[in-house]
């Protein structure tokens, strides 16, 4: 039998601990976690996310782009307020850059799916919120040269993911000079084999020097199969103009690439013919290069 | 020393003794409603920061050093808004009920002595006065529920009704207590009462100081009992929290508030405010001894009765601490049902109140000596009753259920 009451003192006790409490420092961490915002200004925390940015790298900020203009996080966006037109040189022929890249921050949901999905670690999330502006639709239609921040400001808002992203781009850049390198001593091998084989046929003729181009060509493809000896030589020529196609499936080319690699390096020259479609190889070791000049650019 | 510069005035102008006496009502009527606004004032800065910090925010903190002057921007802001009027309602009492409301409660205010000789209208009748006058806050405030022609407000006036009429009961028959054991309706000769007056006007500083404490009426099992059923009573009455349903702003909007905005809502809201402290000042003059609190004589003076500390300073002390008091509540206790809510009423409050009147009088013609013991008796079985009481009321409550599957 408590007293009578009790239960209503039992809440006045409650609430006098949490008002009493808030007046220490002990506990007004706890209990007052109110920032006064625009005085101090450290609401935003390590995890905050809300809009995407475009990441450049070293000075300059057009040159120092890592977005390709590849379209996949504007093909993923849900709400698609992405909107990219690729950039072209004089020539008409594609840069790999975008022209134009505009982010509808009125439209962003700020899901991120854009920064899951591409592939060259290009677009990631901004910490900044204060993005009151005069204009509601030009003001928050964000071009390509508001979007763009230095890795630098990215190593500061979110050091730990800009590490793991740089990491990741590192290792990729070494994995893909490694199969630079071994295709390109494939190639060679390829070439010699071919000269070879060539010479053979040339002893009769006479005519040795038929194997030289293709042994000086360094971008000749190596997931050919070795039966079309005779068409990677024009196949190598045609590649400049394989280049400007636009790239389809980039990602799953990479992947693509990531198999046919593993066939390469595990069968001796490539003889095992990839079961996928040539063309989609070649694309994707295409955009490969493509980014790897990039970086190179940079 | 207002009393003093109006005793002054009042001799100036004995020639025209009608003018003396509007004079005279003027000097007391001005300074009581402005430091009653003054005290609501800030009192709602109290009532803001307080609930913030109970529920782990700041409040205020923006207008002047810690938001004091907040209610001057609130002021500010209620008079320039809109002053909107619904087009069906009755204009005339739509327009009258919040000043009523103002007026009753501003009213009541006469018959609290704040100190000595500070009663704005010292009548020997000021306790029936009082309630009589507080009643009418019934009526203005149904008047506002019923002339704004929108069902919250109807709702909001017509729970105000019952929730007023039903908890005037136990607030009269506990002040009917101390009416009894002092003998007198008037407020004056009841605050006169509860000072132990061998003990205050002795030499000894120390029995002087609890002199001042002792005698007061909280400190008598009745005067216990009714000044918890007085408190109770009152919270209802102001509509406060947690009897609030009048208002209930998750049920019905705003109650009979709902069509008022600008400044008829802040008269509203100023003449709420002055009733609780009229209701307030009634409970510190019936229980918690008027303007008497510990005191001492000032070493300049040697008459018996002078005070350090005046009188008007321990209201006022005691009002706020009341105030906040109410604030915590509204803070910690969740609104009661309406069903909850008159049987509270009826079924508690009322019965305890009407034995507590028995028990006073019993007390009352207890001999001397015997009183302590009677006291502690009294104490004790007041006690009981209401622990009966309250057993009794939580009869219809359901069994907890019982899990035969799940464990």
């Amino acid at each position: 039998m408590d007293l009578l009451g009790s239960g209503i003192f039992k809440g006045m006790a409650v609430t006098l601990k949490n008002f009493a409490m808030t007046y220490f420092d002990r506990g007004r961490k706890e209990r007052l976690p109110t920032v006064q915002y625009p005085e101090a200004g450290d609401t935003v925390t390590l995890f905050t996310r809300n809009f995407p940015f475009l990441i450049y790298d070293g000075e300059e900020e057009v040159d120092g782009m890592r977005c390709v203009a590849c379209q996949i996080c504007e093909r993923e966006c849900p709400p698609a307020c992405i909107y990219i037109v690729k950039e072209k040189d004089e020539n008409g022929k594609f840069v790999k850059r975008p022209k134009v890249f505009d982010i509808d921050v009125s439209v962003c949901m700020g899901c991120q799916i854009c920064v899951e999905v591409c592939p060259f670690d290009a677009i990631v999330m901004d910490s900044e919120f204060e993005y009151s502006k005069e204009d509601r639709f030009g003001d928050l239609l964000f071009n390509r040269d508001e979007l763009l921040k230095s890795n630098d400001y990215y190593h500061k808002i979110h050091p730990e993911e800009a590490q793991a992203r740089d990491a990741n781009l590192a290792a990729k850049k070494a994995a893909d000079e490694a199969k630079k390198k071994a295709r390109e001593e494939k190639a060679a091998a390829a070439a010699a084999a071919k000269a070879a084989a060539e010479k053979e046929a040339s002893e009769k003729k006479d005519s040795p020097e038929a194997s030289e181009p293709v042994a000086e060509e360094p971008k000749a493809e190596p997931a050919a199969p070795s039966e079309n000896h005779a068409k990677a030589e024009s196949e190598a020529k045609e590649k400049p103009a394989a280049e400007e196609t636009p790239v389809e499936e980039p990602a799953a080319a990479t992947d693509e690439t990531e198999d046919a690699k593993e066939e390469s390096s595990g069968g001796s020259e490539g003889k095992e013919t990839s079961e996928e479609p040539e063309e989609t190889a070649g694309s994707g070791e295409d955009d490969e290069k493509k980014a790897e000049e990039g970086e190179g650019v940079s | 020393m207002l009393v003093q510069f109006a005793n002054w005035v009042q001799g100036e102008l004995a020639c025209s003794p009608a003018l003396a006496k509007i004079v005279g009502i003027l000097l007391a009527a001005v300074p009581l409603a402005t430091v009653f606004a003054l005290c609501f004032a800030f009192t709602t800065w109290l009532e803001r920061k307080g609930l913030a910090r109970i529920q782990n925010r700041i409040g205020p903190n923006r207008v002047g050093p810690f938001g004091l002057f907040q209610p001057i921007a609130d002021g500010i802001k209620m008079i320039t808004k809109e002053d909107i009027v619904p087009r069906s309602s009755d204009h005339f009492f739509h327009l009258i009920a919040p000043l009523l409301v103002l007026v009753s409660s501003m009213a009541c205010l006469a018959f609290i002595p704040f100190g000595l000789g500070m009663t704005m209208s010292p009548i020997d009748t000021a306790v029936v006065f009082f309630f009589a006058i507080l009643g009418m806050n019934t009526l203005a405030v149904f008047l506002a529920g019923w002339a704004s022609r929108n069902k919250y407000s109807l709702l909001g006036g017509m729970r105000a009704v019952a929730q007023m009429v039903s908890y005037e009961i136990p607030l009269v028959l506990s002040a009917v207590t101390v009416v009894m054991m002092v003998g007198s309706l008037d407020t004056r000769e009841i605050v006169g009462a509860q000072v132990v007056e061998g003990w205050a006007t002795s030499e000894n500083s120390g029995l002087r100081f609890l002199g001042q404490i002792a005698g007061w009426h909280v400190f008598t099992p009745w005067g216990f009992a009714g000044f918890i059923i007085f408190f109770i009573a009152a919270l209802a009455e102001t509509n406060r929290s947690p009897f609030d349903l009048p208002e209930a702003e998750s049920e019905i909007i705003a109650g009979y508030v709902t069509e008022y905005s600008g400044f008829k809502f802040a008269l509203f809201f100023l003449g709420e405010y002055i009733g609780a402290f009229a209701v307030l000042g009634l409970a510190i003059t019936l229980f918690l001894g008027g303007w008497n609190g510990p005191n001492f004589q000032p070493w300049w003076s040697s008459d018996p009765h002078a005070l350090l500390i005046p009188g008007f300073v321990w209201f006022f002390f005691k009002m706020f601490v009341l105030m906040a008091v109410l604030i915590w509540i509204r803070g910690t206790l969740p609104r009661l049902r309406v069903d909850q809510l008159m049987s509270f009423a009826w079924k508690f409050l009322l019965p305890l109140a009407l034995v507590n009147v028995f028990v006073a009088g019993f007390l009352f013609h207890v001999a001397k000596e015997d009183r302590v013991w009677a006291s502690v008796a009294a104490f004790v079985f007041l006690y009981l009753v209401a622990k009966g009481l309250s057993r009794m009321n939580q009869s219809d409550a359901p069994a907890p259920r019982k899990y035969h599957f799940a464990e």
